[in-house]
């Protein structure tokens, strides 16, 4: 009964959090609500007996991604804002058409199906250790190339936001050549500015006798 | 009434769509990828639900893949709009067209 009310309430709470990420104005408060419903997607986890991905989920999304995403929102403050242009209503309708048809598709063809009760699984189903057995055992390369994909996106924003923006092409001065200063009219020009009488070259005693 | 993998599996249809309504009709990029969070999270409900459902591993293992995707996509989404931003462009999808063809 507990499992019930638990799950009526997470999924009612997730539905209508999706619904405020997508319909309001505000992207702060678009982040603030998909916070909540990554939330309560974390309590479906854990009434699914997915533990460790329920505290995953808490940590990675809500915790790190959300915090990057709520900090890019404020850093770029009202430029965030969604552009002030009425969408078309033929887009609206397409959306609204496109969305529901998967929704229904996918729910006529759950419902037709008749899902037996599960698998019984002890109490140790999705403890962190026995996810990690399956995680480096079996699925090992794709352990392996889930942390390349994560080195590759971590330069890959180091790319991007770096200071300097990479010259376009198209600029009069894109790629300006390195000024070449030699050495001695280097010297000469800081010794002219320095002492305001001309510096003369004055042989040494081997050079004169030459 | 006895909660099986069908309504578990209804919730992610139902905020798949609602994403994917999102994706649709935004403008702003980073509502869109806050949308896209949206359908990858649905994704993943679905991957633990059947994986409790016939008692394997597998769908965890893969749920946690499918995060590990989502947070990369987050991290090259955003440095592209800040590098947007950074241009004094305009951040709106449909006038961001300089790339195509």
């Amino acid at each position: 009964m507990t499992y019930d009310i638990v799950f009526v309430a997470a999924s009612a709470l997730a539905i209508a959090s999706a619904l405020g990420v997508v319909l309001s104005v505000n992207p702060f408060y678009s982040a603030l609500s998909l916070i909540m419903h990554l939330v309560s997607l974390a309590t479906m986890y854990l009434l699914l007996q997915a533990d460790f991905l329920a505290a995953a989920q808490v940590i990675v999304y809500a915790g790190a991604v959300m915090i990057m995403f709520l900090f890019v929102i404020a850093y770029l403050g009202n430029r965030a804002d969604e552009p002030t242009r009425d969408i078309p209503l033929w887009q609206l309708g397409a959306a609204v058409v496109a969305g529901s048809a998967v929704v229904i598709e996918i729910v006529v063809a759950v419902a037709s199906q008749a899902f037996g009760p599960g698998a019984t699984v002890t109490d140790q189903f999705g403890n962190p250790s026995l996810v990690a057995n399956s995680f480096f055992s079996r699925y090992l390369l794709g352990f392996e190339a889930t942390s390349i994909l994560l080195l590759v996106a971590a330069v890959g924003a180091v790319v991007l936001g770096s200071k300097r923006p990479s010259p376009r092409v198209d600029e009069p001065d894109a790629f300006p050549a390195p000024r070449t200063q030699p050495e001695l009219e280097l010297q000469a020009a800081v010794m002219g500015a320095e002492t305001a009488f001309p510096v003369h070259h004055v042989p040494r005693k081997d050079e004169e006798s030459s | 009434m006895h909660i099986g993998v069908e309504y578990f599996v209804s919730v992610s249809a139902i905020v798949f769509g609602i994403g994917m309504f999102g994706v649709f009709t935004r403008r702003s990029p980073l509502i869109l990828l806050l949308s896209v969070e949206l359908m990858l999270n649905s994704c993943n409900l679905t991957l633990i639900a059947f994986s409790r459902y016939w008692g394997e591993q597998s769908g965890q293992v893969f749920a946690l893949i499918v995060m590990g995707i989502a947070a990369s996509e987050v991290v090259v989404g955003l440095g592209l709009v800040v590098a947007v931003a950074r241009r004094k462009a305009e951040l709106d999808v449909d006038r961001l067209t300089a790339l195509r063809h």
